[in-house]
């Protein structure tokens, strides 16, 4: 099976405070961590083990600029097969809908039978999958959190619905998946491993190259665009305990055995 | 201004709390809107749908096919795109369904999409002014959709206050005709429910819930033993349950089980809508997170800035002690 996997580097949340710069139209990008959308890399993961399962290769693609390419050796140092920078000035200010315009053109350019995203990325959009779908009249689907392979012509998917529930179902070849967290079990990759791929080619594609019109992606094609960034002003919010651990600890004590009780 | 549909889930002839917070953000859209509502299905359980929904809709289109008995969002979308006028404005809930279908419906139909939107501020000309979160609710965005050619949104669950019951009822318009017969790629097979786990947390008056900030498995320890301490239980945020630190039984939130405990300790959780979600009955909330922009502190009672390594376990040997004075 040729799977792409489409992966996006993002401020780590789990490793930044995200703050307002001072101008506060923007965040504070200085010294902020960089990593792989932590859903994405579950998709990788997923790819790599349907691959293990019934053979093919695994092929991971960003839209960026080249400080992305090190998600995608991190990517290959996991055992994806090829990676691809997709890397063009016309993009820059694209919206969702330009992504998967984007995308598009490399799918199109490939013979991929399976298209995974993640479900989403840092700015919560979860439309990219569900775009590139569309875009190719591919089936779709989305908060996947699991994936067999029928035969070469179908898959047996479940999705993550309410209340922890599964919904099974079968969806045809070739198709686009968008992938929840924690459907696998992303294997580790070392330093070790990233000097491995070092010296690895990956090839970067423009518009022209993808057979992208230019004017579809970019700036100003997009009809979403983002203002700013700002912090609401908070609401009653929590009354925040300033006193010593010790006090703290205390003060927690009493308010949960007055509140709710011991047992 | 361009007409304003909303897509109704529902279940048993039961439509979904959003109908009317969906209602809701319709008419921040614009004030004079009466939306128009569009519930798609088979048999008694879509018209008893139909004729629940209160006066807020101007009308009720129904799309009755026995290919949509079980909602899959290809064949609705399909559906959708035979009925609905050019330029249309479409709000959707954001969950499961919602995810699953307006992305591809706003490609389809040519609109601009903007998803998980939590406030619609006004129109400037041929833009929608929304408001969005990003990072995880640790800041919020100002958003401009281009809405000239129509817009898909899905809507936040919880984020638009309904208004009161709007005396009424809607006229139901009957549209099946127009869409045909419907075939997808993807096709719905069975719904497992999830499975039961050890420890039903839904019993319990208190929880001590963990989050990323617990860092490894081996440290749950330290939450399980002021659990025991206090007779609570332990449940969890997501990442936990990713990680596989622990089973997804314990997990707290929309896609895990809803809790309404007495007190409810936020040990490390950032404070996703989706963990929030499954907390009911305004609990007595304690967070405690070293992160002190952490989105939990806008929504607890009371927080404390502290590593929950160093915290937890002198909380536990409080308990104890106490306990231990008590008995004597």
């Amino acid at each position: 099976m040729e799977i792409l996997v489409c992966a996006r580097r993002v401020p780590d949340t789990s490793e930044n405070e995200i703050q307002l710069n001072s101008a506060g139209n923007d965040i504070e990008r200085d010294e902020l961590v960089y990593s792989i959308n932590e859903a994405d890399n579950y998709a990788v993961e997923e790819a790599l083990q349907i691959v293990a399962r019934v053979g093919g290769n695994v092929t991971v693609a960003t839209v960026g600029g080249e400080d992305d390419e090190e998600i995608l050796r991190r990517e290959m140092a996991m055992g994806a097969n090829h990676g691809v920078l997709i890397s063009d000035d016309a993009f820059s200010g694209s919206d969702g809908k330009g992504i998967a315009t984007i995308l598009k053109g490399l799918v199109q350019k490939g013979q991929f039978d399976l298209i995974l995203t993640g479900i989403q990325a840092e700015d919560g959009g979860a439309q990219v999958g569900g775009m590139l779908a569309a875009l190719l009249d591919y089936p779709f689907a989305s908060l996947v959190n699991s994936i067999e392979v029928v035969d070469g012509k179908k898959l047996k998917v479940s999705r993550e619905i309410e209340g922890g529930n599964k919904e099974i179902n079968e969806i045809d070849l070739p198709c686009v998946l968008s992938i929840q967290t924690g459907i696998n079990e992303p294997r580790y990759v070392g330093m070790k491993g990233i000097r491995q791929v070092a010296s690895l080619p990956i090839p970067s594609y423009g518009a022209s190259d993808l057979g992208i019109d230019a004017s579809a992606a970019g700036e100003a094609a997009a009809k979403v665009k983002r203002v700013d960034y700002f912090v609401p002003a908070l609401g009653k919010g929590a009354e925040i305990l300033h006193g010593s651990r010790e006090e703290n600890v205390d003060k927690v004590l009493e308010l949960v055995t007055a509140k709710g009780g011991l047992k | 201004m361009a007409r304003i549909f909303t897509y109704i889930v529902h279940k048993a002839g039961v439509p979904a709390d959003s109908a009317s917070e969906l209602a809701a953000a319709a008419r921040k859209i614009d004030p004079a809107a009466l939306p128009i509502a569009i519930l798609t299905g088979w048999g008694a359980d879509l018209d008893t749908a139909c004729n629940s929904l209160d006066g807020s809709y101007s009308e009720i289109w129904k799309i009755a096919n026995e290919a949509l008995a079980y909602p899959n969002a290809e064949l609705i979308r399909k559906a959708l795109q035979k009925v609905l006028p050019s330029n249309s404005i479409v709000l959707v809930a954001h969950e499961h369904f919602g995810i699953d279908l307006a992305p591809g419906l706003s490609i389809k139909t040519n609109a601009a999409f903007v998803s998980d939107v939590l406030d619609i501020t006004g129109v400037d000309g041929a833009n929608l002014k929304l408001v969005r979160q990003e990072f995880g609710g640790q800041v919020s965005a100002h958003v401009r959709c281009d809405i000239s050619s129509g817009a898909v949104i899905t809507i936040r669950p919880g984020a638009f206050k309904p208004a009161e019951v709007t005396p009424g009822s809607s006229q139901v318009v009957d549209k099946s005709n127009e869409v045909g017969p419907l075939a997808a790629g993807r096709r719905y097979l069975e719904t497992v429910l999830a499975e039961a786990g050890d420890v039903d947390i839904t019993k319990f008056n208190v929880l001590v819930s963990i989050g990323r900030g617990i860092q490894e498995k081996d440290n749950v320890a330290i939450a399980q033993e002021l659990a025991e301490a206090l007779g609570a239980a332990v449940s969890c945020s997501r990442p936990v349950v990713d990680a596989k630190w622990m089973e997804k039984s314990r997990q707290v939130g929309s896609s895990g089980k809803t809790v309404k405990p007495k007190v409810y300790m936020a040990c490390g959780i950032s404070g996703s809508f989706q963990h929030l979600a499954g907390i009911k009955g305004s609990p007595f909330l304690i967070a405690i997170n070293k992160n002190p922009k952490a989105p939990i502190f806008q929504v607890a009672d009371v927080g404390i800035v502290d590593d929950i390594l160093e915290f937890l376990p002198e909380l536990t040997n409080k308990v104890r002690e106490m306990r231990a004075v008590v008995a004597k």
